[in-house]
C-alpha cells in the first residue's frame, strides 16, 4: 500500500492482518514457555447432585500424567463475585458439564487419556432444564442484563388493546443460541514464585487480571494478562470463563506451566451461551398504523448459580411511540449452565420477536412495514423521555429502501414462484444502545517522528490496533504509519473489555484525550525531544461515564430477499443489506467487516443456529459444530453493509457510536419477513429449517 | 485414547494377519471418523492397522462392463472419476454433497460405508447408548430425535446411519467385497449394513478381522438416468436430515429399471422396495409416483420431534423420480 | 534465504516425545520422517498425535488451528502431498513420508514474489478476516482448492454436462460450496469469497495470456 491515508473513516488496512495470514499472530495457547503440560477437565455427567467418590488411580498410573486436581486436592479460591468459576472447590454439580477434576499430563494425548481414566460417582437429585412459558417457578427480575429494571409500564395497555382496532397478539421463540467463537476458549498460565502470568482468550485483560488476584488473593501486580490476539468471542470471553481459573490452579498446584483449551462441545456448557427467549408481543393499533398499546413479555431460563437474564424486551422500551406499554421479563432458574452474553443480548432476540410483530402488524393492516416504522417514529426515547441524541432510524428505512429496490414491492404473500422456489422480500429495524466505560491511555512522541499509543485494549478481531492509531494520528495531526499501538497486555494503562460494542468508543476517548494533550505539549515547547520522548496521559473516568442527559443509540435497518425451496423447505437467503446510523464511521474497511459479521451470525439465527436441552441429561445436544450448524460459505450471499453520515456531538471526542453488534439486531426478523412474504406461511420459532419449514 | 500400537499393512494378507486374535484392533483408512471416534472415547482401539496404504485405491472397469471400487479410493477421486461422473451420477453427486472438500480427499469407500452414526447419544460416553454400551438404553428414543430414524428403528436404538455414498450405492445394487480370516466373500450393499432390532452395537453383517476391499458396481441398462438429492439444515456440510437416490429407466413410456433408496431415514440405506415394486412396469404419473412413494412411506414409525422426515422424504422422492422420468 | 529445494535437516528437540531418552522407543512410540514446508523433520512420537498436535505442540507451527479438533470448522487446514485435508483428523504417524505445507509455508511454496502467497494478499487487500483464526484454514483450503478446480474435480454445484478433465470455471457459487468445510465465525464470507475470485480471475487471465 503507497499512501497512507488518515483522514477520519479512512479505509486504512488492519495492522495485525499481515501476521494472520502468515500464521505469525500468537493465540492464547501458543506461547510454550519452556515445561509446559496440558490441563484436561473432567467434566460432570449429571445435571444436580454432588460428587460422591472420585476415583483418580487408574488416570494417575497413565505415563506422562502429573496431577488430577479434584475439589479435595486444588488450591483454594477466594470469592470473586461470581459462582461460575469457583471451580474445584467442592463437590456440588450445579449442571451438566461442570468440571469436577482437571488431569494434567506431559502431553495432550496423555492429559485427555487421563481425564477418560477419572472414575466419578455422584448423588443425583432430580433435575429441571426445560423452560415453559407457564413455568410454576418463573419470577419477575427486579433488573435484567445491563442494570435495566425488569419490568416498565406507561399508561394502561391491556386496556388500549383491547380497544386497538388493530390487533396483533403473537408469540415467538428463539432457542438457546451458542457464541463459538473460532478460537475455543483457551489458556496458558504460569506461575514464578508468587507472581501469576497467564496468556489468556479474553475480551478485557484488565477484567481478568483483577478476578485471578482476587481469585488468588493476590495484589494485582503479581498478575500478568496477554490476550494479544483473540480468535473472536461475541460476548463469551467478556469476562474470565473457567479455562482461564483451571489453567492458573492447575500450574500452581503442579508448578509447571499449563496450557488448556476446552473443547469445542465443552463451550456449550462452560462459556455462557444466549438463553433461549420465549416472547409474546401484543400491539394494539389505530387503522392509520399508529400504536396505541405495545406489550412485550418475555420469558427466559437462567442457572441456579448466578442470575443472568437476557434483556429481550428492553428495545421495545426505545423503538416506537405508543400510547402505552408494558415491557416485562419472567426467569426462571433451571439446572442449566450459566447464560452469558452472546453478540447483542436483549436486541438480538428481542428485536427478532419485535420486528416480527411489527410486520405482522403491518400485514394486518394492509399497510407497508417501513410506512409502519415511520408512522410510529417517537419525537423522544419512549420510555425515559430524554431526547434521541441523533436517530436517523428513518434515513436508514429510506437509504435501504433505494439500494435494495423496496419500492413497487408487491406486498402479497406467496405469488413469487419460480419452480420450486417461492421468493419474498422482509425489512427490519435494528437498534442498539451506546455504551462506553472510562479508560486510560498514554501517547509518547518519540524524537525520531514515532508516536506510540499505550492502553490495554484487546483486538478480538475488529482491527483495534489500526482504528486507535487513526484515532491518534486525527488527534495529533500526523500521518497514521507514524502512530503505533500496542495494546493486549496488563500493565498497560487500565482499559475495559471489548464488549457491549463499547470498545473502540472507550479506548479512543482516551487516546484522543492523551494524544490532544500531547499535542498542546509539542505546540508548546521548542527545540530536540528528550532522547525519551514525551508523554501525555488521559483517563476518561468521569467524562466518559458521566450520565448524559440524551438517549444514545445506533439505529440500522436490515433488507432481505428469502427463497424457500417448496420440495424440501430449506431457505436460502439470495440478497442481505443493511444501513446503518452509527455516528462517524471511523474505519470504512473494518467497519464494513463488523457490519456484514453481525448479519451473518443474524443469518445463523434466523437460518440454521439452535441447541436443545437434552431433558435427561440437562445437556445441550448438538453442541459441536456438526450438531450446531454455524451458518457456512454457502449459506451467505454477497452482502451490502452501508450507512448514513450522521453528525452526533453528543457522544464521544470521535462522534462515533458501537458498530460490533448492531448487524445482528433485526436481520433475523427482516429475513423471518422475507420467509412469510414467500410463502405466505408465518414460522414463529427459530431456526428456520427444513423441519418447521417443510409443510 | 488408549496407547496405541500402529502397524503399516503392506497387503491385505498382512493386514488381516496383523488383526487376527486382537479383538482391541481397528483397521485404519482415512480415519475422519475413527479418529474423531477415537477422541470422544466411542472407539478405543489398542492396536491400529493402518490400510490407506494397501493397493486398493484403483477404479477399474471390468469385462462385464462392471465398475470396481477399490475400498481406499477417496470419496474426491471416485466423486471425480470420469467413469463413475458419466455412468453413475447419483453416485458421484451422494459423494459430493457429504462432507467438505477436505474430508472428502481423506475420507475412503470402505471408511464410508463403514463410519457410525451421528447420533448425540451415541458419541457422548457420558449418556446412555445400546449401539456403545449393550444394555445401557437409548437415551434418544425418549430424548432429542430429531434427527434420527422413522423407519426400521427398534426401542433399543433409533439411530441413522449418516452416508450419503451408501445411499447411493444401495439404490445401484452395489456389492461389498470383504476379505478376512476365512478368505473373501461378497454381500449385497442393501444386506451389509443391518437394522438395530436388539443389537444395535453391530452396525454390519461385518465380521471380526474383516476388511472391505472394495465395492463392485453393476452396470446400470442404457438409457437410466440417475440422481441424488438430500434435504440439510446448512447449505453444505451438513447431514442428511432426508436424502434420495435413485435410477429409472423409461421406455415406451413405462418403467423397465428402478432403483430408488433413501438415507437418513434409518439405520442403514433405505432400499424402497415398495415404491420400486409399483413403478416397475407402470407409466411413471406424477400420481403414480406419489401413491409408489407413499407405499414405502407408510411403514414409517416417527418418533416425538420428526414426523416432519416423512413429508420430506416424500417431496423429496417425487421430486426426484419426477425429474427423472420426465428426462429419460 | 535458503533455496527452497534442499530440505534441511531438524532433529527433534526436548518436546519430540519421551521416546530418545533411552534410545529404545516404547511400542507405542515411533520415528518418523516428515517434510513440513522444506525442512525435513525426523521426529519420535506418540501414535496418538494428530497431524495437527504435531505442527503445533511439537513443531511450534501454531498457524494451523485447533477450532474444534472434530474435523468440523476447516480451521486446521493444511495440505498434504498437495491435497488439503483436516490435520485434526490425522493421526501423524500415518503420514509417514508425507509432504506437508502449512500456512507458514505457502508463499514459499508458491514460489511468490515475496513473502506472500497471492491469497494471503488478497486476503489483506479485501479484509477477508477479522479475528484471523479461521484464516490459516481458509488460505489452505482456498489454495487446495484451486487446484482441485484446475485440475478438473467437480463439486456439488458444477455442471453435470461439462466434460470431465476441464478445468472447472469457479463461479462464486462453486467457491462458496467448495470452501464450506472452513466455518469463519466472524463472518467475513462476503470478503473471502471476493478475495479468493480475485485470485482465480487473475490466475484466468494469466493462463489465457500464456494460451
Amino acid at each position: 500500500m503507497g499512501a497512507t491515508p488518515s483522514a477520519p473513516g479512512a479505509p486504512v488496512e488492519r495492522r495485525e492482518g499481515r501476521a494472520k495470514v502468515t500464521g505469525a499472530a500468537k493465540y492464547a495457547t501458543e506461547y510454550a514457555p519452556p515445561g509446559r503440560v496440558y490441563g484436561w477437565p473432567v467434566p460432570a455427567t449429571v445435571a444436580r447432585g454432588t460428587v460422591v467418590s472420585l476415583d483418580t488411580s487408574a488416570a494417575l498410573a497413565l505415563p506422562g500424567v502429573l496431577a488430577v486436581l479434584t475439589s479435595d486436592s486444588a488450591p483454594r479460591l477466594a470469592d470473586a463475585g461470581d459462582p461460575t468459576l469457583a471451580v474445584l472447590q467442592d463437590s456440588r454439580v450445579p449442571h451438566h458439564g461442570w468440571p469436577v477434576a482437571l488431569a494434567v499430563a506431559e502431553t495432550l494425548e496423555a492429559a485427555r487419556e487421563a481425564a477418560g481414566a477419572v472414575r466419578v460417582r455422584y448423588a443425583t437429585e432430580p433435575h429441571d432444564v426445560t423452560l415453559t412459558v407457564d413455568h410454576p417457578r418463573a419470577y419477575q427480575p427486579d433488573e435484567v442484563n445491563g442494570g435495566h429494571p425488569g419490568e416498565r409500564r406507561q399508561g394502561d395497555p391491556d386496556g388500549a388493546f383491547a380497544d386497538a382496532a388493530v390487533r396483533v397478539d403473537v408469540s415467538y421463540a428463539v432457542p438457546p443460541l451458542h457464541n463459538h467463537p473460532m478460537e475455543p476458549h483457551g489458556a496458558t498460565a504460569l506461575w514464578r514464585d508468587d507472581e501469576l502470568t497467564v496468556f489468556d482468550s479474553s475480551q478485557g485483560g484488565d477484567t481478568v487480571r483483577a478476578t485471578l488476584a482476587k481469585l488468588f488473593a493476590l495484589p494485582e501486580e503479581r498478575v500478568s494478562v496477554v490476550c494479544e490476539h483473540v480468535g473472536g468471542g461475541f460476548g463469551s470471553k467478556g469476562t474470565p470463563r473457567p479455562h482461564v481459573v483451571l489453567a492458573a490452579l492447575a500450574a500452581r498446584h503442579t508448578g509447571r506451566p499449563v496450557q488448556l483449551a476446552l473443547l469445542r462441545r465443552e463451550l456449550t456448557e462452560l462459556v455462557g451461551h444466549r438463553a433461549p427467549t420465549l416472547h409474546r408481543v401484543r400491539l394494539g393499533a389505530r387503522p392509520d398504523g399508529v400504536l396505541t398499546s405495545l406489550i412485550h413479555e418475555v420469558t427466559t431460563h437462567t442457572s441456579r448459580i448466578r442470575e443472568f437474564v437476557e434483556q429481550a424486551a428492553v428495545p421495545a422500551r426505545v423503538m416506537y411511540a405508543s400510547g402505552s406499554s408494558r415491557t416485562s421479563h419472567r426467569a426462571v432458574a433451571l439446572d442449566v449452565p450459566t447464560p452469558s452474553w452472546m453478540r447483542a443480548p436483549g436486541e438480538a432476540p428481542g428485536m427478532y420477536a419485535l420486528e416480527s410483530a411489527v410486520d405482522e402488524l403491518a400485514c394486518a393492516l394492509g399497510m407497508d412495514p417501513i410506512e409502519l416504522r415511520v408512522a410510529n417514529e417517537p419525537p423522544a426515547e419512549p420510555d425515559s423521555g430524554r431526547p434521541f441524541s441523533s436517530r436517523h432510524l428513518v434515513e436508514c428505512l429510506r437509504e435501504g429502501a433505494a439500494r435494495f429496490g423496496w419500492d413497487g414491492r408487491d406486498p402479497r404473500p406467496g405469488v413469487r414462484r419460480s419452480g420450486p422456489w417461492l421468493t419474498g422480500t422482509g425489512v427490519a429495524a435494528a437498534t442498539y444502545p451506546v455504551l462506553v466505560s472510562p479508560s486510560r491511555a498514554t501517547v509518547t512522541a518519540h524524537p525520531d517522528g514515532l508516536y506510540v499509543v499505550r492502553l490495554n485494549a484487546t483486538d478480538i478481531g475488529t482491527g483495534a490496533r489500526t482504528v486507535l492509531a487513526q484515532i491518534a494520528a486525527q488527534a495529533l495531526g500526523v500521518r497514521v504509519d507514524s502512530v503505533r499501538t500496542e495494546i493486549g497486555v496488563t500493565g498497560l494503562p487500565r482499559a475495559p473489555l471489548a464488549g457491549g460494542s463499547a470498545g473502540t468508543a472507550s479506548w479512543g476517548w482516551a487516546v484522543h484525550e492523551a494524544c490532544r494533550d500531547l499535542a498542546r505539549q509539542l505546540a508548546e515547547r521548542s527545540g530536540p525531544l528528550p532522547p525519551g520522548g514525551m508523554t501525555a496521559s488521559a483517563d476518561t473516568a468521569g467524562t466518559a461515564d458521566a450520565e448524559s442527559p440524551y438517549a444514545r443509540h445506533a439505529f440500522g435497518a436490515h433488507f432481505a430477499e428469502a427463497a424457500v425451496d417448496t420440495d424440501t423447505g430449506e431457505v436460502r437467503v439470495r440478497r442481505l443489506l443493511g444501513v446503518y446510523a452509527a455516528g462517524r464511521i471511523l474505519n470504512a474497511r473494518t467497519a464494513r467487516s463488523q457490519f456484514i459479521g453481525g448479519m451473518v451470525m443474524g443469518l445463523g439465527m434466523a437460518l440454521t443456529e439452535g441447541g436443545g436441552v437434552d431433558p435427561a441429561s440437562g445437556a445441550f445436544i448438538g453442541s459441536d459444530l456438526a450438531g450446531y450448524h454455524v451458518p457456512g460459505h454457502a449459506d451467505v450471499p454477497a452482502i451490502e453493509a452501508h450507512w448514513i453520515d450522521e453528525e452526533d456531538p453528543h457522544l464521544n471526542p470521535m462522534g462515533s457510536k458501537g458498530i460490533g453488534e448492531i448487524g445482528i439486531v433485526g436481520t433475523a426478523a427482516a429475513i423471518g419477513n422475507a420467509v412469510h412474504h414467500a410463502t405466505g406461511v408465518r414460522f414463529r420459532e427459530l431456526p428456520l429449517t427444513p423441519d418447521r419449514v417443510h409443510v | 485414547m488408549k496407547p496405541l500400537l500402529y502397524v503399516r499393512a503392506e497387503s491385505v494378507g498382512e493386514a488381516a494377519a496383523a488383526h487376527a486374535g486382537r479383538p482391541e484392533a481397528r483397521y485404519l483408512g482415512g480415519g475422519t471418523n475413527l479418529v474423531d471416534l477415537m477422541k470422544l472415547g466411542v472407539e478405543r482401539p489398542e492396536v491400529l492397522i493402518d490400510i490407506s496404504r494397501l493397493p486398493l485405491d484403483q477404479v477399474e472397469e471390468l469385462p462385464d462392463g462392471a465398475l470396481r471400487i477399490g475400498a481406499t479410493v477417496r470419496n474426491s477421486d471416485l466423486a471425480g472419476h470420469p467413469l463413475v461422473r458419466e455412468r453413475y451420477p447419483v453416485l458421484s453427486q451422494a459423494l459430493l454433497s457429504g462432507a467438505s472438500g477436505q474430508l472428502r480427499n481423506v475420507a475412503t469407500t470402505a471408511g464410508n460405508l463403514l463410519q457410525r452414526t451421528r447420533c448425540a447419544y451415541f458419541q457422548d460416553v457420558g449418556k446412555p447408548c445400546n449401539k456403545r454400551v449393550p444394555g445401557s438404553g437409548c437415551g434418544a428414543l425418549t430424548g432429542v430425535n430429531r434427527d434420527h430414524a422413522v423407519l426400521g428403528h427398534s426401542e433399543h436404538c433409533v439411530a441413522t446411519h449418516p452416508s450419503d455414498l451408501a445411499v447411493a450405492l444401495a439404490a445401484l445394487d452395489a456389492v461389498v467385497e470383504l476379505a478376512g480370516p476365512g478368505g473373501g466373500r461378497t454381500v449385497e450393499l442393501t444386506e451389509f449394513h443391518r437394522l438395530p432390532q436388539d443389537s444395535p452395537d453391530q452396525d454390519t453383517v461385518i465380521r471380526p478381522g474383516e476388511l472391505i476391499t472394495g465395492v463392485l458396481l453393476p452396470p446400470l441398462p442404457g438409457g437410466t438416468v440417475s440422481r441424488y438429492r438430500k434435504a440439510r439444515d446448512r447449505a453444505s456440510f451438513a447431514f442428511a436430515l432426508a436424502s434420495v437416490a435413485a435410477t429409472v429407466q423409461v421406455r415406451g413410456g413405462v418403467v423397465r429399471h428402478i432403483g430408488v433408496a433413501f438415507g437418513g431415514l434409518a439405520h442403514r440405506p433405505w432400499r424402497a422396495r415398495r415404491t420400486e415394486a409399483a413403478l416397475l412396469g407402470s407409466a411413471p404419473t406424477p400420481e403414480a409416483v406419489a401413491r409408489a412413494v407413499d407405499a414405502e412411506l407408510a411403514a414409517a414409525v416417527p418418533l416425538r420431534d420428526n414426523a416432519y422426515k416423512v413429508s420430506l422424504a416424500r417431496d423429496l422422492a417425487c421430486e426426484v423420480l419426477g425429474s427423472l422420468t420426465a428426462r429419460t | 534465504m535458503e533455496a527452497s529445494d534442499r530440505p534441511r535437516e531438524h532433529s527433534p528437540g526436548p518436546d519430540s516425545g519421551p521416546a530418545d531418552r533411552g534410545g529404545v522407543l516404547p511400542p507405542t512410540h515411533s520415528r518418523m520422517t516428515l517434510k513440513v514446508n522444506d525442512t525435513v523433520h525426523v521426529i519420535e512420537l506418540d501414535h496418538r498425535t494428530t497431524l495437527l498436535d504435531l505442527l503445533r505442540e511439537h513443531l511450534a507451527l501454531t498457524g494451523s488451528k485447533k477450532g474444534c479438533d472434530q474435523g468440523q470448522c476447516g480451521a486446521c487446514t493444511v495440505l498434504v502431498d498437495g491435497r488439503r485435508v483436516n490435520s485434526c483428523l490425522l493421526l501423524a504417524v500415518a503420514q509417514e513420508g508425507c509432504e506437508v505445507v502449512t500456512v507458514e509455508g505457502l508463499a514459499e511454496a508458491a514460489g511468490a514474489d515475496g513473502d506472500l502467497h497471492p491469497l494471503q494478499q488478497a486476503f489483506l487487500d479485501r479484509d477477508a478476516l477479522q479475528c484471523g483464526y479461521c484464516t490459516p484454514g481458509q488460505l489452505c483450503s482456498a489454495v487446495g482448492m484451486l487446484e482441485e478446480a484446475r485440475a478438473g474435480q467437480p463439486s456439488v454445484v458444477t455442471d453435470t454436462d461439462r466434460p470431465t478433465d476441464a478445468p472447472v470455471r469457479l463461479t462464486v457459487e462453486e467457491i462458496r460450496e467448495r470452501l464450506s468445510g472452513n466455518l469463519c465465525r466472524c463472518g467475513a464470507y462476503p470478503h473471502i469469497v471476493e478475495a479468493v475470485q480475485e485470485v482465480v480471475v487473475r490466475d484466468v487471465a494469466a493462463r489465457e495470456v500464456i494460451v
